[in-house]
């Protein structure tokens, strides 16, 4: 265990200063998600154009440093993709948080690769997973319109 | 039992826990259990195992005997005036559905109200809850001061004509406000008013003497008070326990089951329907023994000098805000820290072997009032000393310097 791993610079400083923070004038897609075990909450909005693609994307909400981190990295790095190439990008983080050692897509750059690679110190600490992967199941339900409260507990 | 070396009687504290010693201060959540617990539990499935109440065989008159010792000691710990007013549960929870339940089938009509407080546990809301849902039942809430207390005054101006239950947490498990329930259940009686009281921090900590305080219900957890998990004990007076009906059906329960009429056991079985947790109950009267030995009011002190003393080194560390400052305050010190998130808390001081616990507590309702999403809570147990909470404030210390706070 590392802790120096988990709280890395970078996720500090995103988590204190998160970015896309706030609600994105004229979103069409939105979702909420919680995690009821630990009270953490936040509410994505997306603003996509008729090429679908993500024109606009913040999120509110509250929760420790690697939620608001997690958060703040993915709508940085989600604007201005399409909405597949935002769900392969959503598929392979998750995948990497899970169990895969490395980011496998071709969406997103070497750069980006390693900003999200900071949040992989999570996997070290199974009760802190959901507080990396909450905001990314929630845009998942953003873009597929869900009417659930994306809960990480199901 | 002397309380200074009261560390040696539980095994955990010899382990290392990822490399360093345990200091375990969640003990409002669970207790740890010593040796002598779980020794019986052992001793039960090994040499004396049988299911109780049912057999004729040597076993089965044996564990029965065991069995029915607990009843016999939560009565004389408690101070019940009846060894049938003690029914085992899964857990506080349990029983505290029990009440809500079978009060909400014979005694509870459409229109009328409960009174809880804000500091409510979710087990002492949600059960009352369905009764909302099912009965039209109103539930009100007794307001917590900038103290995190609830006043017998503000009681009193929450009891409406309709009023017919007021239930109750003896000790806040997030501000450890120790409320004035003996006066709460005074002034709700002279309105005929049913006293529900959650118990799961007051047992463990406080000295109960059910025919003293008086109140209808008395709800405790038994692995909260040394003993095991899947156990909670349910004191009600035996008037209600009578009148009111089962709660769950099944063996044990009943006296005569008939094609067309089933009829009820007697007090206790008619709460205690199937195989109970027996090796549980058995080993709980360890528990009790155990902090008979110590005897509750050397627990009492020694827990309040640690609360004292904590309070004080928290108060003077820069960024920690104390949540909860009530007059009488026992077991927890809940906090916040000024730019760090609980949970990062939980998982920084976890790391130097400091266990506390981060979240809402299970008091949402709480939390919403103080406008904080969740909170950081230190609790104590008769084990921990002095030096455990420099520990904890040490690696306060660790967790605001690797925020970069001052």
């Amino acid at each position: 265990m590392n802790l120096k791993e988990l709280y890395q610079e970078i996720i500090l400083e995103h988590g204190k200063n998160p970015r896309n923070l706030g609600k994105t004038h004229e979103f069409n897609k939105d979702a909420k998600g919680n995690n009821p075990l630990c009270g953490d909450n936040v509410h994505v909005y997306l603003k996509l154009n008729g090429q679908k693609i993500v024109e606009d994307i913040s999120f509110e909400g509250s929760g420790c440093a690697i939620s608001m981190a997690s958060a703040s990295i993915m709508t940085d790095l989600i604007k201005g993709k399409n909405e597949h190439e935002a769900k392969e990008i959503i598929e392979d983080f998750l995948g990497m948080i899970k169990e895969n050692p490395e980011l496998k897509s071709e969406y997103i750059t070497k750069d980006e690769k390693t900003k999200l690679m900071c949040l992989s110190g999570v996997k070290q600490y199974p009760m802190r997973v959901k507080c990396a992967t909450l905001s990314w199941h929630t845009l998942i339900s953003a873009i597929d319109n869900s009417e659930e409260i994306t809960n990480t507990e199901s | 039992m002397k309380i200074e070396n009261i560390k040696n009687e539980f095994p955990i504290f010899d382990e290392k826990i990822q490399n360093n010693d345990l200091v375990y201060l969640d003990s409002a959540n669970s207790s740890q259990k010593p040796k002598v617990v779980a020794d019986k539990i052992n001793e039960f499935y090994t040499k004396q195992f049988s299911n109780v109440g049912r057999s004729v065989h040597y076993l089965a008159v044996a564990a029965t005997n065991l069995y029915e010792n607990t009843r016999s000691s939560v009565q004389k710990y408690i101070n019940a005036k009846d060894k049938n007013e003690i029914v085992f549960t899964k857990g506080a929870t349990e029983a505290l559905n029990l009440v809500a339940n079978t009060l909400g089938q014979k005694y509870l009509n459409e229109g009328d109200e409960i009174l809880i407080t804000e500091l409510e546990h979710h087990s002492n809301y949600v059960p009352w809850h369905f009764l909302r849902k099912s009965k039209n039942i109103k539930i009100n809430f007794a307001e917590v001061n900038d103290d995190g207390d609830i006043s017998l005054e503000d009681i009193e101006k929450k009891i409406t004509s309709k009023t017919k239950v007021i239930a109750i947490t003896h000790l806040s498990n997030v501000t450890g406000a120790i409320l004035p329930v003996k006066e709460i259940t005074e002034l709700a009686h002279s309105k005929g008013i049913i006293v529900v009281i959650d118990g799961c921090q007051g047992a463990p900590h406080l000295k109960l003497d059910m025919q003293d305080l008086d109140c209808d219900f008395y709800a405790i957890s038994c692995h909260k008070m040394y003993g095991p998990t899947g156990l909670g004990v349910l004191y009600g007076k035996k008037k209600w326990l009578e009148e009111l009906p089962p709660y769950q059906g099944g063996g044990g329960m009943i006296r005569e089951v008939k094609k067309d009429k089933i009829s009820y056991g007697d007090l206790p079985n008619k709460y205690e329907a199937g195989t109970m947790a027996t090796a549980q109950v058995i080993a709980f009267d360890q528990s009790i023994k155990f902090m008979e030995s110590i005897g509750i009011e050397n627990i009492m002190k020694h827990e309040a000098d640690l609360i004292e003393y904590g309070q004080e080194l928290l108060q003077k560390n820069n960024s920690v805000k104390l949540i909860g400052s009530p007059k009488n305050k026992g077991g927890v010190l809940s906090f916040t820290l000024e730019g760090i998130h609980p949970h990062d808390i939980a998982t920084i001081l976890d790391e130097d072997g400091v266990a506390i616990r981060a979240g809402h507590h299970c008091c949402q309702i709480l939390h919403d009032k103080l406008n904080i999403p969740a909170s950081a809570r230190a609790s104590v147990g008769i084990y921990n000393t002095k030096d455990d909470l420099d520990k904890l404030n040490d690696s306060i210390n660790n967790c605001k310097k690797i925020f970069n706070l001052k």
